[in-house]
């Protein structure tokens, strides 16, 4: 009898034209393949030594880590970019202005879907499970070898399910439970292996949660993290997406290497310590003052971040002694919040906006931390490092926490920002 | 090649992709000599001392972090010619076999300076008398390594010449 499906099997079966289940190495066709403006030069270098022609419409490329041109080094770099754009024709290139964090650049163009079999040279291309797809990271030659193919081999990956009841309550949301499941299992504790979400609480994450959500499932090792797409998804990619796509849920009798269960109403507001994402504790738990507040990021930096922070920061100031830093994702994002009013609730509120980038998030620009410096950010690493001076903390949080922190001058949840009337 | 010779270079747990090659060295003039600053900010002046032929073992997780294949590629220019480790983070595992470096996945304790023998066609590794072994790699994996790399079979199906 023939066992029943993973959503990762199914996907992988239907893209390689075979029976494939966890193991199996398979050559699979993808639907679109991504780089930035840091691994792209070596895949244009890997790709032009061919001297064949690439397969145009599965390319996207999207400058977001040095851009606006940080240093004559970035701007060379994103130079490459363009060039390779225009001498190969592919019109997906995203000019400054027209462009933002890949990764949100992906979902709000359209290019990710359910259904989706989509790779980019990005640890955080896993984000688009959230909308249904299967999306990992690759390396540069890998992407090279997908502009001329368009496929690539996998290994089918297992599957460890990760059931959700209840709903969540008060600030809590996305980022808290997927710092919460970070911490559980590890930073190594899905290496090779794919997430599956589902369970009776999982219609009551919304979808810009299951972004962020999948988005970090690569902290703790993960190849993707899926959520099956389902009236909310539907909603979400209705008149968005390029092209056909299709919903895949798992069979009923898939098997998983693991089920883990989560209450979204026992989830609190998390931060994760330094200098690991596993490192994961209650706020409440926590008593650090901070330097800096960063806002934004392909795993925080949508509308809905945006318009949580602007409600805890409208009509009070930043502390004194704190930066705060608001970078939206895309430019879809920005003009949003711009119509929104939300701009100037931060503006008048003390903190800094810019357009959309990957900014401080990897320690580019904008907000690169000194020595001894300590940050509460909403984006996915706190490595040794990894804003900054190897002296500088980074401590990860949802976009509620870090406008309530940025308030108070120290970690905090809005609840408590509110009490000390900050 | 099936059987590698070199002398061990020893690391730990969670090598991330930030301590083989530091972000400030991922723009592209440093590319063709990235081997040159690898390990610069954790064992500073390593980089210098390795030489071709060369082998790390580490401990688990190597090369976690970020997408980067900067990473193996610096240890590749470096001289390195097989990495031994009791895991591997994914993205580096790819990065690696699809440009030619051989990893191993194995537990095992030598000292820093020994020379190890690793035997990739029989799935054992040899030092100082003493034998380990390993998992062979699946066939498709295996005949990526044989090639050289992906290119080098992306090529091969798309009919180009050298
Ligand atoms: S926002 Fe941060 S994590 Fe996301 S793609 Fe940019 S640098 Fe990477």
């Amino acid at each position: 009898m023939k066992k029943g499906k993973t959503v990762a099997e199914k996907i992988l079966s239907r893209k390689s034209g075979s029976d494939a289940y966890a193991g199996d190495i398979v050559e699979a066709e993808i639907d679109y393949v991504m780089v930035n403006d840091v691994t792209g030069p070596i895949a244009f270098k890997e790709f032009d030594a061919l001297g064949c022609e690439p397969i145009r419409e599965g390319i996207v490329l999207i400058p977001d880590h040095f851009v606006p041109n940080k240093d004559i080094a970035s701007a060379q770099q994103a130079l490459e970019m363009k060039q390779f754009a225009r001498r190969h024709g592919i019109d997906n290139y995203f000019e400054v202005g027209r462009s933002g964090v890949c990764h949100q650049m992906m979902v709000d163009e359209g290019f990710a879907a359910p259904g989706r079999l989509i790779v980019g040279a990005d640890s955080h291309t896993c984000t688009y499970g959230g909308l249904g797809a299967f999306s990992t990271g690759i390396g540069s030659t890998e992407a090279a070898a997908c502009f001329a193919l368009r496929r690539l081999w996998f290994r089918v990956p297992e599957t460890i399910k990760v059931e959700l009841t209840g709903a969540f309550k008060g600030y809590a949301c996305g980022k808290d439970l997927i710092l919460k499941i970070v911490s559980d299992i590890g930073v190594d504790g899905a290496t090779y292996m794919a997430l599956e979400f589902g369970g009776p609480g999982m219609a009551n994450v919304p979808v810009h949660d299951r972004l962020t959500i999948a988005n970090m499932v690569i902290e703790a090792g993960g190849k993707a993290g899926i959520f099956p797409a389902d009236e909310l998804t539907e909603a979400f990619v209705h008149g968005r997406a390029r092209g056909e796509y299709q919903a895949v849920h798992p069979d009923p009798d898939a098997s998983y290497t693991r089920v883990l269960e989560y209450d979204l109403g026992d989830i609190g507001p998390m931060v994760a310590l330094p200098h690991l994402p596993e490192n994961g504790r209650l706020v409440d738990e926590v008593d650090v003052t901070i330097d800096q507040a960063f806002l934004g990021s392909c795993t925080n930096g949508r509308i809905e971040d945006l318009r949580i922070a602007a409600d805890i920061i409208r009509g009070r100031q930043v502390h004194p002694d704190v930066r705060m830093i608001v970078v939206p994702a895309s430019p879809e994002v920005f003009l949003k919040a711009t119509e929104e009013g939300l701009v100037a609730d931060f503006v008048r509120a003390g903190a800094f906006v810019s357009g959309p980038t990957c900014a401080a998030c990897l320690g580019g620009h904008m907000g690169v931390l000194a020595d001894g410096e300590r940050c509460v950010s909403s984006t996915n690493r706190n490595f040794i490092g990894r804003m900054g001076h190897k002296g500088s903390e980074v401590y990860l949080a949802s976009p509620a926490v870090v406008a309530a922190s940025a308030l108070a001058g120290r970690i905090v949840t809005p609840d408590t920002a509110k009490e000390v009337g900050a | 090649m099936s059987e590698i010779i070199g002398r061990v270079w020893v690391f730990g747990d969670h090598v991330d992709t930030d301590q083989i090659i530091p972000a400030e060295r991922l723009v592209s003039e440093y590319l063709d000599h990235s081997g040159d600053y690898v390990f610069e900010k954790v064992r500073p002046g390593v980089a210098m001392d390795m030489a071709e032929g060369d082998i790390i073992v580490a401990g688990k997780n190597f090369g976690c972090g970020s997408s980067r294949e900067h990473a193996p590629r610096s240890l590749m220019q470096a001289g390195v010619r097989c990495v031994i480790a009791q895991s591997f983070a994914r993205i580096f595992f790819r990065n690696s076999i699809n440009i030619g470096l051989p990893l191993v996945q194995c537990s095992m304790d030598v000292e820093e300076g020994d020379t190890v023998t690793v035997d990739l066609d029989q799935g054992t590794i040899e030092s100082g008398g003493r034998t380990w072994e390993f998992p062979r790699y699946p066939e498709e994996i295996q005949a990526i390594i044989d090639k050289g790399g992906l290119m080098v079979k992306v090529r091969e199906e798309l009919g180009c010449s050298e």
